[in-house]
């Protein structure tokens, strides 16, 4: 494989709060090659997009990286101040949020906002900037970019302003963006066009993407590999076909035969009992076992790390030689 | 009017007036503007079916769910249950027999009652219960029902995640002993293995309560796992209803066709998917002719200038579509 674009390793992200420490993110470790689309898919509070925020620099605090390190073509950049990071974002990495409405400022021309993000991380002069604007809005599918620039974000839709967000991401063309359910807010008609334009962008640009979502659809539309994270644990990684069809951490299993699909007529769907623990109170050894059907002795006292399995890597005891 | 029928809506239109304030009309010489969010739609629900309805944001989904349950009055048509028209006062003990569930969970609760409260405040609206010892008791029986506790009523919402405050959305709606549920995008808010367990539980209690469900979601998966027919939706007005089964194996309008084609393949069978072209128009300016003509690939003049009627088709399917009618599109 070739040198990893980004590489987390034993990444720990902290809440500390009056209640004690609480771990959301715990002993992370993971690659993105060039060109490659990682899906890291999850429910809510698996801390998912606490991993995409650590790594852009942009946790809140008190959340805290504790542990561990994250590589961008081989620099390190999880313990950069504040300003280097500010230079880094936006340049060399490129994030997409999920709600299009928050992420561009209604007082402004969309047109204003890309010149100004050019101009901050590219050295061009403002005529420049805005061509280059008017080429990245064609690029992510605007029709007619040249008038739809001086429009304001209330002018477009909804999936025609995620495209917005997209190009906004792009200006600098950056080797790293960090998608953050970039299609829930949208609708199914819209959701398959910006998945389009994503794979297009890993696939001309070289870019890596890191696309975290909670639609299994999606994942298995766009990623090359995907990462399942329970409860700020790694769960399984591996290939996107392997761990959609043939998982073998028994969390994935449940999670993927709890999704309805369409032509199956299957009475009841399969479901997981109870729900992922709180930070609070997540169990000891492997934080699955109190919902998993395998559960065996040592599941409750010590925790796995990811272990070979066939094709993909998966925490889970069953698989300890 | 089948003898099964349990609820039907007869040519309804909901219209909202989204004019500027009068003073601003008075100056700048603006007329009143109105919005039709819902334009003439007819279905009938039978008894035990789920009926859902599917369509993008803004199609007017939610908004017939809220016009059925009486929390809008329908600018025209008809909407009768069980024989009686709900528009007339004397249909208002009708009421009790339907009940909503709402997507929002976190929102639908309110997080300063205790939720034994909660589920016993429509008993107590409507009287049922003779003292409070027979309350407290149906109360834990409603809480069992939906798989919680009856220890649980004494907590509040705040204590229960996304699924479980779900579960008490439902045991409120069950309290009136209600046979028709009309359910609002009931699993979106909540995580895929939740989700599972919601879906799994309302098919059991349909079963054991002979209930009738409306079950409005954008989700066409899990409208294929849960629905017997589905109506779909686009920009106020019902472009198709037919069984889940035929829909989902041969839709016919050409809109449900682009629908059913932009779910994300999760089975990656590497089917070829027809790029979905345009997005809906502004419901304040709606095309004319057929709402849907600009983005259609079959669309010709009579598309652009008339708008088409529903009409039946065999198999109890009803299409509103004059390229259909015309056989222009062929039957997979």
């Amino acid at each position: 494989m070739a040198e990893p674009l980004l590489s987390v390793r034993n990444l720990r992200v902290e809440f500390p709060t009056r209640h004690g420490t609480l771990i959301a993110v715990d002993d992370l470790s993971f690659d993105i090659a060039p060109g490659e689309i990682l899906g890291v898919v999850g429910e809510s509070g698996a801390g998912k997009s606490l991993t995409g925020m650590a790594i852009i620099g942009l946790l809140e605090p008190p959340g805290r990286i504790a542990a561990g390190e994250i590589r961008l073509e081989g620099e390190r950049i999880d313990a950069l101040p504040a300003e280097a990071m500010r230079r880094i974002r936006g340049k060399r990495i490129g994030a997409i949020f999920q709600d299009p409405l928050t992420s561009l400022n209604p007082l402004f021309t969309i047109g204003e906002q890309l010149v100004e993000t050019i101009l901050t991380h590219l050295d061009m002069s403002e005529r420049q900037a805005r061509d280059r604007a008017i080429e990245l809005l064609a690029e992510v599918g605007i029709p007619a970019p040249e008038l739809r620039i001086d429009n304001y974000p209330h002018h477009f839709s909804g999936g025609m302003r995620q495209r917005v967000v997209i190009a906004l991401a792009l200006c600098a063309r950056p080797r790293l963006i960090v998608a953050d359910e970039p299609t829930t807010a949208l609708d199914v008609s819209i959701q398959a066009q910006i998945i389009e334009l994503l794979r297009k962008l890993a696939r001309e640009n070289g870019a890596a993407v890191m696309l975290i979502t909670h639609d299994m659809g999606v994942i298995a539309e766009t990623a090359d590999r995907v990462a399942v994270m329970y409860a700020g644990r790694l769960a399984e990684i591996g290939p996107v076909k392997e761990v959609i069809h043939a998982p073998h951490h028994p969390y994935t299993s449940g999670l993927m035969s709890s999704i309805p699909k369409l032509g199956e007529g299957r009475e009841t769907l399969a479901q997981i009992d109870g729900a992922m623990p709180r930070l609070t109170a997540i169990p000891p050894g492997c934080a699955f076992n109190p919902r998993c059907p395998k559960r065996f002795d040592r599941c409750t006292a010590e925790r796995p790390s990811p272990l070979p399995a066939g094709t993909t890597e998966a925490a889970c005891w069953l698989y300890a030689r | 009017m089948r003898a099964d029928t349990l609820l039907e809506l007869a040519d309804v239109d909901r219209e909202f007036d989204v004019s500027r304030p009068w003073l601003n009309r008075l100056l700048e010489g603006e007329p009143r503007r109105s919005l039709r969010a819902v334009d003439g739609v007819s279905f009938s629900i039978r008894r035990g079916e789920t009926l859902a309805l599917v369509g993008e944001s803004g199609c007017g989904k939610s908004t017939v769910a809220r016009m059925i349950v009486g929390l809008y009055a329908p600018s025209r048509g008809r909407i009768v249950f069980e024989g009686a028209d709900l528009a007339d006062p004397a249909s208002a003990p009708l009421r009790r027999r339907m009940q909503m569930i709402f997507q929002d969970p976190y929102a639908s609760l309110n997080p300063r009652w205790r939720v034994r409260d909660i589920v016993a405040e429509p008993i107590v609206a409507h009287g049922m219960a003779p003292d409070a010892h027979a309350l407290a008791a149906r109360v834990a029986e409603l809480l069992t029902q939906v798989g919680l506790a009856p220890e649980d009523g004494g907590k509040f919402p705040h204590e229960f995640s996304g699924g479980q405050r779900q579960r008490i959305s439902i045991a409120r709606a069950l309290s009136s002993n209600p046979e028709f549920l009309v359910c609002d995008e009931p699993t979106s808010a909540l995580d895929v293995s939740v989700q599972a367990q919601i879906l799994n539980l309302m098919k059991d209690l349909q079963q054991r309560l002979g209930l009738t469900y409306l079950f409005i979601s954008h989700n066409l998966a899990v409208v294929a796992h849960v629905a017997t027919r589905v109506g779909v939706m686009y920009l106020g007005r019902l472009v198709e209803v037919a069984d889940a089964k035929d829909l989902f194996e041969r839709p016919r309008h050409p809109y449900t066709r682009m629908l059913i084609d932009a779910i994300p393949d999760i089975e990656m069978s590497g089917r070829p998917r027809t790029p979905v072209a345009g997005e809906v128009p502004s419901p304040l300016a709606p095309p004319s002719g057929c709402a849907f003509n600009p983005r259609c690939p079959h669309a010709n003049d009579r598309c652009r200038a008339e708008r088409p009627a529903s009409h039946a088709l065999p198999g109890g399917r009803s299409v509103a579509c004059h390229a259909v009618e015309e056989d222009r599109i062929p039957d997979l």
